[in-house]
């Protein structure tokens, strides 16, 4: 899969000098030892990713694991301490003030946890405001932000005030701002975090909706493993500033790199997760309705289930059948492993 | 132990000859760039004439009308028009109508040259925390310090007259408008600053777009103090040649005519009353978008 984004050797250590402390900390320096000695806080260690073009990469941690500072150096509202963040063969953290101004304005928006919309706007006003920054005439720009408005549904809504809106509708806005600038990266950081599990789904589903036909390069930060593992097509998992595991969402739960992230994915729904091809056996004669290998092993029970040979075969795109699966290997898929047998068998 | 309850002060000479220094050279300041000085306020003063010669060649009922029209614009609350109205009228039945053109006149220069001025000092101060340094304990001074003592030096400065009391009001008035600019910019949200710097906002269109939007209600609040301050100093700067509702408040003091004093003195507290709800209503009605969650 082509890159778009590729940071290399991140570091940001918050205090007063920072950079006198980069030495120790690449020596190897604990975070927590950073902390008690020298008084500074390691937000991020040695951070390498790549994250796909077109696709939505997923950044998982839980709080103070310095994911949101990850996703703020990517359009650098936060300067790091070392390290460079590659965006089509250019270096964010080289550009001049200006530059800088154009990449934020024309290449990367941003959704916010918080909302972040201007109170003292309307929701037609908050969502023209990327165009007006860049300089798009009032009637061109409220044509785009109408189209954005009407496609995260809040038709109907334009001239309440964010403060008039519900948390769920305030975040639609917030994404019909960050889509109207038109830039192909769109940065998410936490945000659906704050809206109700109905509505968090909900807004799951457009943006899921909306990524289906616009192809934009997204990075989704999340603490909600369920979310990572339903929108993500790649994931990187933090630790107090650490990367310890990336892969798509079906690496991280049938090989998780550690006791860290096996305890997280132990309560998953395994079912919503892993796909065909990752459980199909050898093919046989038997038959039964044609599946494909990226259908996930939830949607191929009922199938198999109905097939009266209790199996389904699984085919590529041109047809072929590559493999077969039966009703206990779906069974076997969805249930909870025993963790330690697991993790033995993993080493 | 003499030292003990002698405190060990400068020689009487000494100390005179310190005053002296300090009085001859401001005097010699004063000889040298007065004129100058008083020429770079001509403008000022013209306007000032020009404002208060149109107010008082008004005729009243026009004034009136355009008072209560302004009060229903800014308040859309027909009582505070009402009572602007009724208040006007007494004030001009019991004789103070010229003197209350002139205080008016004063006013609305004043509050013009506070926001002038104050809204520039109040933005430069929210954006350094160095000029917030500088300019905190000047604020405290001009605020605190008895305002009989700066009129001394303005009035060597620039004699009596309309000028000299004009800059003892604003000096007296501006600080409320500095701090609240000031204080209402410091408060604009983190999140929405952050969203204004991720969308590209240039440091112009996020003071222009975000930062004094938000301010407003605080910058509000002060353009009301400030109005308020300077109505409150109207007849201390009648001393030095400021017409209007302060001189009749002037002569009753030294005159003892009571019911005069009264009759002014509740004058400037109508026009107080008046400006004061009218600006607040105002103020309130830029942040009708905080309240009510419609559904």
């Amino acid at each position: 899969m082509e890159t778009k984004i590729e940071i290399k050797n991140l570091y940001k250590i918050f205090g007063d000098n920072p950079t006198a402390m980069l030495e120790k900390v690449r020596n190897g320096l604990s975070k927590d030892d950073l902390n008690d000695q020298h008084n500074h806080v390691l937000g991020l260690s040695d951070i390498n990713l790549k994250m796909p073009s077109k696709g939505i990469q997923v950044v998982m941690g839980l709080s103070g694991s310095g994911k949101s500072t990850l996703i703020r150096h990517i359009n650098r509202l936060i300067e790091p301490t070392a390290g460079e963040v590659w965006i089509d063969g250019q270096n964010v953290l080289d550009m001049d003030e200006k530059t800088l101004r154009n990449f934020r304005r024309n290449n990367a928006s941003m959704v916010f946890q918080k909302f972040a919309l201007l109170p003292h706007r309307s929701v037609m006003d908050n969502t023209i405001y990327g165009l007006e920054i860049q300089g798009i005439a009032s009637k061109e720009a409220k044509k785009r932000a109408a189209y954005w408005i009407d496609r995260v549904g809040l038709s109907g809504f334009e001239d309440n005030f964010p403060g008039q809106l519900s948390g769920g509708m305030q975040q639609r806005v917030g994404l019909a701002r960050a889509l109207a600038t038109d830039a192909d990266i769109l940065l998410m950081d936490e945000a659906f975090s704050a809206l109700d599990p109905l509505i968090r789904t909900d807004m799951q589903n457009i943006l899921l909706d909306l990524q289906q036909e616009l192809h934009k390069t997204i990075v989704f930060i999340t603490h909600d493993l369920e979310e990572a593992l339903r929108i993500g097509d790649q994931i990187a998992i933090l630790r107090d500033g650490e990367m310890i595991q990336q892969g798509t969402p079906q690496d991280i739960v049938l090989k998780p790199h550690d006791d860290y992230i096996a305890d997280f994915t132990r309560d998953i729904n395994r079912g919503r997760v892993i796909q065909l091809k990752t459980i199909m056996n050898a093919p046989n004669d038997k038959p039964g309705p044609e599946l494909s290998g990226d259908m996930l092993v939830e949607d191929a029970a009922q199938l198999v289930t109905e097939s009266p040979s209790s199996q389904g075969r699984v085919v590529n795109t041109d047809g072929e059948v590559i493999g077969v699966v039966d009703i206990k290997d779906l069974i076997r898929a969805m249930a909870r492993p025993n963790m330690e047998s697991r993790l033995e068998e993993l080493e | 132990m003499d030292w003990l309850t002698e405190f060990p002060e400068l020689g009487r000479r000494d100390l005179r000859d310190f005053r002296k220094g300090i009085d001859e050279s401001f005097k010699s300041f004063t000889r040298t760039y007065g004129e100058a000085i008083e020429s770079f306020f001509d403008p000022l003063l013209q306007f000032l004439i020009w404002l208060e010669r149109l107010l008082l060649a008004t005729p009243w009922p026009l004034f009136i009308i355009v008072v209560a029209g302004l009060g229903w614009l800014a308040s859309r609350n027909i009582k505070i028009v009402i009572g602007s109205v009724i208040s006007l009228f007494l004030i001009g039945y019991l004789g103070m109508w010229e003197d209350t053109m002139s205080t008016v006149s004063i006013i609305v220069v004043c509050t013009m040259l506070c926001i002038g001025l104050g809204l520039p000092i109040g933005i430069l101060m929210s954006r350094s925390d160095r000029a917030q340094r500088i300019v905190t304990p000047i604020l405290d001074v001009m605020q605190t310090i008895p305002s009989f003592v700066y009129l001394i030096p303005v009035v060597m400065l620039l004699g009596i007259g309309k000028v000299p009391g004009l800059i003892s009001v604003v000096i007296y008035a501006i600080p409320p408008m500095i701090r609240l600019t000031n204080l209402g910019i410091r408060l604009v949200d983190k999140e929405v600053l952050e969203a204004a710097d991720a969308f590209g906002a240039s440091p112009w269109q996020k003071l222009v777009q975000v930062q004094i939007p938000l301010a407003l209600p605080n910058i509000f609040a002060g353009v009301n103090q400030t109005i308020m301050m300077s109505l409150a100093m109207v007849v201390i700067a009648s001393m030095i040649g400021v017409t209007g509702l302060g001189q009749p408040v002037l002569k009753a003091i030294s005159n003892q005519y009571l019911a005069m004093g009264l009759l002014n003195g509740l004058a400037i507290v109508a026009l107080a009353i008046i400006f004061d709800r009218i600006s607040q209503s105002y103020g309130e009605r830029l942040q009708k978008y905080r309240g009510d969650r419609g559904e």
